[in-house]
């Protein structure tokens, strides 16, 4: 059996977590009446989409050997400048500022743990608390609400039968992949999660790959807090707290390690999309929320436990 | 320069015919506190292979940084092709044709043995993309000088220790070199696959690249090398012909003194049969296996990599349960689940990899050497410090460890030290039967002698010994008996008296 499993998981192209996905989607089509129509997978795309684009970030900056722990706070702060500076300076300059300001503080994450050499999670710890400080610095403790009209409907608006929020999340998932599979800096930065001595023996510039991909995810980061801030056509200062726990989450059950190295996009959206069905599926089944809590709780520490055990026999086969 | 001469005048004729590719003109480097290098001059010619000697410490790994770019001397030059350079970075070092081949394998697992060998200079098209067909054509066809059995498209991870090594050698062969460094090439490579080495050596030859080669193995050295050069404490000790020199005068320069004899084997034949294995199986990895060790024995297993050596000493540790055959220690047959059952039953196994098995590095050496026995140094969850120390003292008089003291990190030591202390870990549990596998790796000339003559100190003792290695001169030398292994079966019990290197080599050929 255990070999099976190995056996299967070496050959097939597709991460495990996508069979853990597609079972779930197919037990809740069975027993729930509504899971398996358009409008309720229209919904789990739209309502994935947020911590998926922050996952996709995140996934890039895991493969690197790093984390983000700020992506949480940086929603946050997107969004209240995209909303809160509409009135003064237009939407479009609004969103630039929003999106500009995940870029900056990626930057300053990554250059931090870059020039110091203080962990990715101390420094991101650090800007997680400090960025959600000047939240409620700008913000003043008030939530914000879009002066434009069309803020909003761009997020209730569908193009070709998808939520158009689904389609962003989409369209940066292929591109993404498309980063980390067939570009130098994204194989370099498989390199450096991988083996950081021998990146740097092999003169792949650590640093700069490592600034670029925290810029990579506080960008996301801004993203995921402007596509949330149109769905809502507001923001809150408290906006994205704990979306760095469920985003870590999907990106791990997506099969990236904290470690570093291994990893994929696909294997993100595998994730994302297992704990959007799951969390979907158990609101259709009228299982009480905070019990839908505690049952992700155990199947992301299941889910791991068997992958645990099925790349462990896979290393012990080799080794003969 | 202390340089004897010991050219002969036709050499020293070609030699200066030829001007030197690469010259380290009088370095000097200090660290605080310490001259690691101390005005070292170092030449290489076209198609030469200059050996490199010293002790752990002697100042190579140094030297070797300053040439590939990762230390700036304090003092000195270095010379290419008779013009100064100065680097920077490693990537500079390198650009100019200077490679350096890394002692640690520094590759990334995850990642195929293409993207491995192409690692920082991945060939890359429009927007940056990598080109996958060239990578796998260009890796390609390094792998076939190289005459690598692995495909391009296999992921490092999956490769053995031996090939991976490989791998770091054929990513030298990417930047057309000028100058190879070889840093301990040959560490966990088996005598067939030295002989690969040995050949891509000599085609780097053939095409005038200047090559230095680091070693402790004195047969490689003299097989390999053209001229040698000592270094000890930071300073050129001499400048030798290899075909002018012998062994003896090359480790007396090292050591700066000469090795005593090693301590010759008294028959142990006599001895109670401590540990005795009949016929153990473990799946594919071994078949059939039947042994003994007697009392104040040393025996020692040999076998190329993969032919299961490592697996027999991790089934009598309790690390691997066999599916057949039996255990018997000290007549009594037991069945070894785990560890803790193997130690109380009186086995210590000193692992094979003593970075990543046997220490750890972070920790004290006092609180590495109790960490085997924690319930005998502690009451009631309490450790008690005087206990631990207890240990440390007694073993490190008895086992001559040369510590700062006590609470020195295990990762500043010196490799022939740190061995000394995981032996003290197992020692301190009492244990009648010691496994150690490949007891010297990486370990100096002049430590190398010690650890040997404390196997033996040991065997004197009364303990039952069972070493695994894969250096022929170390297994022939320390073993009372030699077991040879051929994939996974018993091919021969040799009294070490009579046993000729030939027929060890066949029969760990299947001959």
């Amino acid at each position: 059996m255990a070999n099976a499993l190995s056996r299967l998981s070496r050959f097939s192209v597709v991460p495990p977590i996508w069979l853990f996905t597609a079972a779930c989607a197919i037990f809740f089509s069975l027993t729930t009446e509504n899971f398996a129509e358009i409008g309720n997978i229209q919904n789990i795309l739209q309502q994935t989409s947020t911590i998926g684009l922050i996952a996709l970030g995140m996934t890039v900056v895991m493969i690197n050997g790093n984390i983000d722990l700020s992506v949480g706070a940086v929603v946050a702060l997107a969004a209240s400048l995209a909303v809160g500076l509409q009135g003064e300076i237009g939407m479009l300059a609004a969103v630039g500022v929003g999106l500009m300001s995940g870029i900056a503080l990626g930057f300053m994450n990554g250059m931090i743990v870059w020039k110091t050499g203080v962990d990715a999670f101390i420094v991101t710890l650090g800007a997680m608390i400090g960025v959600r400080g000047l939240v409620f610095v700008y913000t003043e403790e008030q939530s914000f609400f879009a002066m434009d009209f069309a803020y909003s409907d761009f997020g209730m608006s569908s193009v070709a039968g998808l939520p158009t929020l689904a389609w962003v999340f989409l369209g940066f998932t292929v591109l993404m992949h498309w980063l980390m599979t067939s570009t130098v800096h994204g194989r370099n930065a498989y390199a450096v999660g991988g083996n950081r001595e021998a990146a740097i023996n092999a003169g792949i510039p650590v640093g700069r790959h490592m600034v670029i991909n925290f810029m990579i995810v506080g960008f996301f980061a801004a993203l995921a807090g402007i596509t949330l801030s149109t769905q809502m056509g507001a923001s809150t200062p408290n906006l994205g707290r704990e979306y760095e726990l469920w985003t870590i989450t999907a990106v791990v059950l997506g099969g990236t390690k904290l470690t570093g190295g291994t990893g994929s996009i696909i294997g993100t959206l595998g994730g994302v999309l297992a704990i959007g069905i799951l969390r979907n599926g158990m609101n259709l089944m009228q299982v009480p929320a905070f019990y839908v809590l505690v049952i992700l709780g155990v199947i992301l520490i299941a889910v791991l436990f068997i992958d645990r055990q099925v790349n462990a026999v896979g290393k012990e086969d080799v080794r003969i | 320069m202390n340089r004897p001469a010991t050219h002969t005048a036709a050499e020293l004729a070609e030699l200066k015919a030829r001007a030197p590719l690469l010259v380290l003109d009088a370095i000097t480097k200090r660290f605080p506190g310490v001259i690691a290098l101390n005005d070292v001059t170092f030449d290489v010619q076209p198609g030469e292979v200059h050996a490199l000697l010293g002790e752990n410490g002697a100042g190579k790994s140094t030297l070797m940084k300053v040439l590939a770019g990762n230390h700036k001397p304090d003092a000195g030059q270095i010379h290419l092709e008779g013009e100064a350079v100065h680097f920077d970075s490693p990537m500079q070092a390198k650009n100019v044709g200077i490679v350096l081949i890394h002692q640690e394998l520094s590759l990334v697992p995850e990642m195929t043995v293409a993207e491995n060998i192409f690692l920082g200079s991945l060939p890359s098209g429009l927007f940056n993309t990598v080109k996958w067909r060239d990578l796998y054509a260009k890796s390609g066809r390094i792998l076939d000088t190289l005459g690598c059995p692995f495909a391009a498209t296999e992921k490092v991870g999956r490769l053995s220790i031996a090939h991976r090594q490989m791998v770091e050698i054929a990513r030298a062969l990417v930047f057309t070199p000028k100058v190879v460094v070889f840093d301990e090439p040959t560490a966990s490579l088996t005598d067939a696959e030295k002989g690969v080495l040995f050949e891509v050596i000599g085609g780097l030859k053939a095409s005038h690249v200047g090559i230095v080669y680091i070693s402790h193995r004195m047969d490689e050295i003299f097989t390999v090398s053209d001229r040698l050069t000592v270094l000890r404490d930071g300073m050129v000790r001499g400048t030798l012909v290899t075909a002018e020199t012998d062994e003896d005068a090359v480790t007396q320069l090292m050591i700066g003194r000469s090795l005593k004899g090693r301590a010759k084997s008294e028959a142990a034949a006599d001895g109670a049969v401590a540990l005795d294995v009949k016929g153990l199986t473990c799946g594919t990895l071994y078949r059939d296996i039947s042994f003994t060790v007697r009392q104040g024995e040393v025996v020692g297993m040999y076998g190329l990599v993969g032919a299961g050596r490592t697996e027999v000493a991790e089934t009598l540790f309790g690390l691997r349960t066999p599916q057949e055959g039996e255990i018997r220690i000290d007549g009594s047959p037991v069945k070894i689940g785990a560890p803790p059952q193997a130690i109380s039953l009186g086995l210590a196994l000193v692992p094979e990899s003593r970075k990543e098995q046997g220490l750890v590095l972070g920790m004290s050496c006092r609180d590495n050497m109790s960490m085997a026995q924690l319930d005998t140094v502690s009451s009631g969850g309490w450790l008690r410090t005087s206990a631990e120390q207890e240990i440390y003292d007694t073993y490190a008089k008895r086992l001559d460890l040369r510590a700062p003291g006590p609470h020195a990190l295990a990762v500043n030591l010196s490799g022939g030290n740190q061995q000394k202390v995981v032996i003290g870990k197992w020692l301190s549990t009492a244990p009648r039967i010691l496994i150690l596998d490949e007891p010297t790796r990486g370990i100096d000339v002049g430590s190398k002698a010690e650890i040997h003559d404390l196997i033996r100190a040991l065997a004197r003792s009364g303990l039952a010994v069972l070493v695994i290695s894969s250096e022929m001169p170390e297994i022939m030398g320390v073993s009372d008996r030699v077991l040879a292994l051929y994939h996974g079966r018993l091919a021969g019990s040799f009294d070490a008296a009579t046993l000729t290197e030939d027929r060890l080599v066949q029969a760990i050929s299947g001959l």
